[in-house]
């Protein structure tokens, strides 16, 4: 069973639909204790990096998927979701993330290219870095769909794979159990729907 | 780099769509969720909705229909007509909608946008205008181009994106139906004048059209059609191998 955590921030409803389409059960919950009892765990989010480590914070929720991690659940975010699990966002000031991952996330204005369009939306290509179990039924260059303005940087040690936009663009990111997509899976086509696959045959790492 | 994106629309009223499609090995050609599946099984990058149902049962059918096709299709999914309020907005969101695209409602109430940008994000909002030459102007039209609003189309986009619409639909209403072409003139000025993607619409007629549009517009960021694909006049893999031959990326 999944735990997609419910937070109170964006609209779960593609996230559930994927994995039940997919065939794998979840369950959108806040409780602790069911979080607990799953044997992986998504962490979805759309909108603003502050607001949404507050109300984790403010449910305590981030002390039950910090935990879990350290159990060696699989875990992974989504979009805002993957950001949150780096250790500071500079969105709209400074803010702290979750830390599981080494790293932090800024913003794509004044960085790349002003000619770009911020957000960064569309489908663009992943360059895969490392082999990793989540490339299981994808391949280098497949297309994925992003829609972003900031990006996760100085994550070299949990970087698997990036999109070209000016920079390199941190797409998936996994350090043992913990990964992340900076792109929405639940509205990539199928080979969103594969990365959601071999998420859900990832064994825990303890 | 990011692709150029193909997207069909789909005019839906009463749960059904109009005109129906021409494809070999569909056999209800007027159902939603079968052809959103078609579709995105067939190269589309996103769908465009938009409900053309008066009635409130045909909008209630509407959203059990988005509801069935957002379980089903894993693209990005907009969804346009009859959009006026942030309820609205709520309504066709909370059924698996992505985008939300905004027409009149806008031009009745432009707080609307920045309404809708502020909790849903920018990303969300789409501004779609109707637009046709009126003495050497572009004017924004109302009603499915019936009804002129005597605003300047270039201004008035500009306008709804500095209030927070982060993507713009432009449909050219002089050459809509006309299947010769996108209209370049308006689209390049569109683009020049905005910062956020621009989907071209109205006018296509052949793979050409979309080579064209891309190559003397290269900051548009996709092409929408109806008919053309509809009909199967246009196989959309067919068009983006078409684009990708003549160095335009598009997702394969």
């Amino acid at each position: 069973m999944i735990a997609i955590v419910d937070y109170g921030i964006g609209n779960l409803f593609s996230v559930v639909s994927s994995f039940k389409y997919i065939g794998a059960d979840a369950v959108v919950t806040s409780d602790a204790e069911v979080i607990k009892k799953c044997d992986r765990i998504l962490l979805p989010g759309v909108g603003a990096f502050g607001d949404a480590a507050e109300k984790l914070r403010q449910t305590g929720l981030d002390k039950v998927i910090i935990e879990e991690a350290k159990n060696g659940k699989p875990i992974m975010g989504i979009c805002l979701g993957m950001q949150l699990l780096f250790e500071k966002s500079y969105e709209y000031g400074e803010h702290n993330g979750l830390g599981l991952l080494k790293g932090s996330v800024i913003g794509m204005q004044g960085v790349i290219d002003e000619k770009l369009q911020i957000p960064h939306i569309g489908y663009n290509a992943l360059i895969f870095k490392k082999e990793h179990p989540l490339f299981k039924y994808i391949k280098n260059g497949d297309y994925v769909y992003f829609v972003h303005s900031y990006y996760a940087v100085d994550c070299e040690d949990s970087l698997l794979a990036y999109a070209e936009y000016d920079k390199d663009i941190t797409a998936i990111v996994a350090k043992d159990n913990v990964m992340g997509c900076q792109f929405h899976p639940e509205k990539s086509g199928e080979v969103g729907l594969n990365i959601l696959r071999a998420f859900c045959e990832m064994e825990s790492t303890k | 780099m990011i692709t150029k994106r193909i997207i069909p629309c789909l005019d839906v009223r009463d749960g059904r769509v109009v005109k129906g499609v021409n494809f070999e090995g569909i056999n209800d050609v007027n159902d939603p969720a079968t052809l959103a599946k078609y579709y995105s099984e067939n190269g589309a990058d996103e769908l465009v909705f938009y409900d053309i149902t008066a009635s409130h049962e045909g909008r209630r059918l509407f959203t059990e229909i988005l509801t069935q096709v957002a379980s089903n299709v894993f693209i990005p999914l907009t969804v346009g007509g009859g959009i006026n309020t942030i309820e609205d907005f709520d309504r066709v969101l909370k059924c698996g909608a992505d985008k939300v695209s905004v027409n009149s409602g806008a031009i009745k109430n432009p707080s609307l946008i920045t309404e809708a940008a502020k909790k849903y994000g920018n990303q969300c909002v789409v501004i779609s205008a109707d637009i046709k030459r009126v003495d050497g102007e572009f004017h924004v039209f109302l009603h499915g181009g019936r009804v002129d609003t005597g605003m300047e189309a270039i201004s008035w986009i500009k306008r709804c994106v500095d209030m927070g619409a982060g993507e713009v639909v432009v449909n050219s209403i002089d050459t809509d139906g006309v299947k010769g072409g996108f209209d370049i003139e308006l689209l390049k000025l569109v683009c020049d004048a905005v910062n956020v993607p621009v989907i071209a619409s109205g006018g296509a007629g052949s793979t050409k059209d979309f080579i064209d549009l891309f190559k003397e517009i290269p900051e548009m960021s996709a092409g929408l059609a109806a008919s053309v694909f509809h009909f199967g006049e246009i196989n959309i893999n067919e068009l983006k191998k078409e684009l990708n031959n003549n160095g335009i990326k598009a997702r394969i």
